[in-house]
Order: C-alpha cells, then structure tokens, then sequence
C-alpha cells in the first residue's frame, strides 16, 4: 500500500510540475507583454518596468525564479492590480470558494449515496423510478441553465432567497445546492447501479442466509463493496466541481476564485491567471490523492498487495 | 455496425424523438435563419425585447433581434464547433490509443500514465487559458476544444488495439514485413473504428457543452457571431423582464445534450451487447431489453 500511495503521490508531483511548465511557457509565448495599453509607453518606462518585474532576464532564469517563487508560496504580482499580489487576491476569494465547493461535495455525497442506496435497494420500485428520473434531469442540466433558472425561480420570481452576491446565510443556499445538483445526480446513478450489482452476491447472499439484519447487511457488507465506484468517481468529480463553480460564483455573484478567474482571463492579467490555475491544479491534485488513499484503504486488492 | 446503430437510435420511442430532436435542430441549424424571414442580425425597432408572438416566434431580446433566428445561429456554431472538435480529438486520440497499444510495454506504460495524469487536469481551465494567451480566434478556440477531449478515445481505441494486437491477421502483417506505420494504419485503426465511433458520440456532448460554457463566461464565441452559450449569457443578464430570451437557447442546449448522450449511451449499451454479450453491460447502466421487443 505504501508503494501504491508513493506511485501517486510522485505522479501527482510530476502532474503538477508539467501543468505549472505549460502554463508558464504558455503564458510567456502570448504575443504582447503585460504594459501593452492603449498609450504606448515611452521605451525607458517601459524598460524599467520590464525590470521591476524581471521580466528582462532571460526566460529559462524566469521559469527557474518562478518555480523557486512557487515552491515558498509566492504566485508574484498581479499585472493589473497594481497593488495586490496574486496571493492576496486569492487569499481573499479562497474562503468563499471552498466554503461553496466543500458544502456542495458533502451534499452531494450525503444526498447521492442516500438516494442511490435507497434506490438500488429496490430496483423497480416507485423510489427508483422516482430517484433515476430526477437524476437523468439533474444530469441534463449544465451549470450555465441550471444558475440562471435558480436564480429567476427562487430569487425573482418566489423571492424566497437573494438572487447573489453575500451577506448573510441565506446567500449561501442556492450556490451550492445549484453546483451540487448534478453530482448528486452522477453519484445517485452510480451508487444505484453498483448497490444492485453488489446485492447478487454471494457473500450478501451468505449473510441474509445467516440471519443478519438489513441495516447491518448494508451498511457492512453492500456499501463498502458498492462505494468503491463513487470514490474513484470523486477525482474527476472534483476537476468538474470546480469547472461548475467558476459559473456559479460568475451568476451568483460570489467573490471566489472563480471570478478573479474568469475577470482576470477577461482583461489578461496574465500572473493572476496563472496563479489561479496553479492554485486549482494544486487543489484537485491533492484531492485526487485524497480519493487514492481512501481508496486504497477500501479494497482490499491494494490494501493488502501493493 | 448498421443493426447497432438502428437499434441504439431507433429502439425505443425516447431513442426516436431524441433522434428526430437532433434532426431537427441540424435542419433549424441548416435553413432556420431563412426560415423565419429575420436577419439574426436585424433590429426590429417596433418589438424591442417582445415576448413571443405571431412574427417573432421566440420573442426578441433586448435591442429587438429575431431570438428565433439567433438561436438557430447559435445551433450552427455550437454544431460545428461540436464537429470539428470531435474530429480533432479522434485525430489525435484514435493514434495515441492505437500506437500505445500496438507498442505495448513500457512505452504503453507511460503513455496511458500520461492519460491517466491528463485526466487530473482542469481543462477547461486549460483552454480558458489558451484564449486568452493567443486571443479570442474561433479557430483556435476549435483547435484547443479538441485538443482537449482526446482522453477517452485515446483510451477505448488502446484496449481495443490490445485485443486485436496478436489476432493473425495482424501477426500475418508483421510476418510480410509490414512497416508499423502500415500495420498501425492499414491493420489495427479500421479494426478499431468501431469502439472510436461509439465514444465519439459521447464526445459530442461533451464538447457542445465546454463550447457554450466558455462562450457564457465571455471567452469564447464573441459577437457578432454568437452560439447558445453567448445566448444563455445574453439571456441571464435580461431574463427579469424577459424570460424568454433565457428559456428558449437553455432549452436547446439542454435538450440537445441531452439527446446526445442518451443516444450515446444507447450505441454504448448496444454495441457491448453485440461484441461481448449481456455480462458487459451488467457492470454498467441497467440495459432496456430492447432486442425481444423488436420481433
């Protein structure tokens, strides 16, 4: 087992070193520096600038203070917020972001697991029926109509929430429960399937056969088995997840990351831009190492070879 | 291949209306604009943002355009974008696939490492970023949508190439002194076309919505030409007073990426069924049982 986790761990650091060198270099070939405005800047300005920032020295000592830059913590300054650095903006939105992603990971799981397992239980039944049917919607729905449409029914037209920005709790209701829907959904589907899967076998078989309760059936012997599928599931959910809450936090309004992100991508703040990738690669990596360990921990194949 | 296809499309009546839904969004893409008489350009100054009506038959958005006609635009970007980025992920991943899996060892080892750590990549991010290094081009924007979506063909096409490498005829290839290139192309990719096909489907979708998530967060697509997403954004910003202008493109983005993967996911079920019989498909979706009911 410590091998597998060694294995991951090492190609997660190399992941994120190759994704830290592409957007490096993608950055640094765009055509048209950072000080391009609308007036062109007289060249000794312009030349101390590109000093100020050591932008002048060579590329391959850039990318080296760069890494070393990354490695204590430091994603530079922002190009067009001249007196923040890229770390502080996203200090400031971190908080808001995670707060919105973590709340809609758990609802998801709670909600998706609930329903999947009450579901796969009773193939057949009114619930499932029920169940997949709003999962087969919640799937369909992307983020970009499902925020919108949240917001014009329980905003605009209910008026029982605000429609964005913060404040108070209830600005945090829709937010996430609008980026859960469609996990909730997946993980539905998912936990159904594999619960159903997992109730035709013979040690499930064996344990009805010894008399044991239904709760102990499943919480002991069909989840274990059937949650496999759902946790390795969780590593790409994550990369998913944080796509939707870029369009969240855009429709709601919400002062995280995803926003920096998507202003920042809007008027070319090439370091903040940089440094918000940086940090997201950072985050599902280490999420996805999360997910290996857990994973590892559950089924036994890993647990006791490896 | 031809009896999967009319299964998985034609089976069951969701199948056909989802068919015939995608049918009729390619022909509203294809003659919409001429079809409702309104330039999507045109400003009609007598119904500035009216609902849906007689003339306008989607309602017009905020400065009077026909929505009817714009939203077909928008289907014409959205498909193409969905085609030509389809294309160039099958370009890229059907070889990657194909070439891992012929080489085998530790070429194939590192190779689907290299797939494997992809997939840990927030690639949206990716392309987000790449509009903005090298601006907003709709080629570009085409090229890097594709170059992003290869992952999972390049993945199905390797397992299918393991399974076919030690097949004779390929064997027999190699005893003629056939270069690698030539068994790669003239052997192993028709012999897993198939498989490529069917998780082409399922790219479709997927590309139709990076597409119009892009273009909603003002990335993408840019006016003048516009694609659902840049309508979904249109419409958000107006939908207090107009509703309609968000309702109609989110309903044919939804509906219609809903249509492909459903589809998608029916020519997966079916094409398992065919190739490998009912065990395959068990540790998937539960499948309909529509082969009895066809007789």
């Amino acid at each position: 087992m410590t091998r597998y986790l060694l294995t991951r761990l090492l190609l997660s650091l190399v992941t994120f070193w190759v994704i830290v060198t592409l957007v490096f270099f993608m950055v640094r070939a765009a055509p048209g520096g950072p000080f391009d405005g609308d007036r062109r800047l007289p060249p000794e300005v312009e030349a101390n600038l590109l000093a100020a920032y050591h932008l002048d020295r060579p590329l391959s000592r850039q990318y080296v203070d760069y890494l070393g830059m990354l490695a204590r913590g430091d994603l530079g300054p922002s190009f067009k917020q001249k007196d923040f650095s890229v770390g502080e903006l996203i200090r400031a939105g971190l908080p808001v972001s995670l707060g919105v992603g973590i709340t809609a990971l758990l609802i998801s799981l709670a909600l998706g697991v609930g329903l999947g397992t009450r579901a796969g239980l009773n193939p057949g039944s009114s619930v499932d029926v029920l169940v997949m049917g709003i999962a087969n919607l919640g799937l369909a729905l992307p983020s970009i109509v499902l925020a919108p449409l949240a917001v014009l029914c329980f905003a605009v037209w209910l008026d029982w929430l605000p429609a964005g920005g913060t404040g108070s709790l209830a600005h945090f209701v829709l937010p996430p429960l609008t980026l859960a829907l469609p996990f909730v959904a997946a993980i539905a589907r998912l936990t159904r399937g594999s619960v159903a899967e997992v109730l035709l076998e013979p040690h499930i078989v064996t344990a009805r056969a010894k008399g044991l309760s239904r709760s102990r059936i499943v919480f002991r012997h069909v989840l274990p088995n059937a949650l496999l599928p759902v946790i390795s599931f969780l590593g790409p959910a994550a990369a998913a997840l944080l796509t939707g809450s870029v369009v969240i936090e855009q429709v709601f309004e919400l002062p995280g990351i995803g926003r920096y992100f998507v202003q920042a991508a809007l008027n070319r703040d090439y370091t903040l831009v940089m440094g918000v990738v940086v940090v997201y690669a950072g985050f599902i990596l280490t999420f996805n190492l999360l997910v290996d360990l857990c994973y590892a921990r559950l089924d036994p194949r890993i647990r006791l070879t490896g | 291949m031809g009896r999967i296809l009319t299964t998985a499309f034609m089976g069951s009546l969701t199948a056909r209306l989802a068919s015939a839904w995608i049918c009729l969004v390619l022909a509203g893409a294809l003659t919409g604009v001429v079809l409702s008489g309104w330039d999507p350009e045109l400003i009609d100054w007598d119904a500035l943002e009216s609902p849906p009506s007689a003339s306008h038959w989607f309602g017009t958005d905020l400065v009077g355009r026909d929505l009817f006609s714009r939203t077909m635009l928008g289907a014409q970007v959205s498909l193409s974008v969905a085609a030509v980025a389809t294309c160039v992920s099958v370009l890229i991943g059907v070889p990657f696939g194909a070439f891992s899996g012929l080489r085998g060892g530790r070429t194939d080892q590192l190779m689907m490492r290299l797939v494997d750590a992809l997939y840990a990549v927030p690639f949206i991010l990716i392309v987000i970023l790449l509009m903005v290094v090298f601006g907003r081009q709709p080629r570009l924007f085409y090229l890097a949508l594709g170059a992003v979506y290869w992952l999972d063909i390049a993945r199905i096409v390797r397992g299918q190439t393991l399974s076919i490498r030690e097949r004779g005829y390929i064997q027999a290839a190699r005893t003629l002194g056939a270069g690698r290139l030539g068994i790669l192309f003239r052997h192993v990719v028709p012999n897993v076309a198939g498989p490529a096909l069917v998780y082409t489907t399922l790219t479709i979708p997927a590309v139709i919505l990076a597409e119009s998530f892009v273009s909603f967060l003002g990335l993408g697509i840019q006016e003048p030409e516009t694609s659902w997403g840049v309508l979904i954004a249109d419409g958000t910003r107006t939908m207090e007073s107009a509703p309609w202008t968000l309702f109609f493109p989110a309903l044919f983005l939804g509906l219609t990426v809903w249509c492909f993967n459903m589809l998608g996911d029916r020519l997966r079920d079916q094409y398992d069924l065919e190739t490998r019989g009912y065990a395959a498909i068990l540790d998937g979706d539960t499948p309909e049982p529509q082969t009895e009911r066809r007789a």
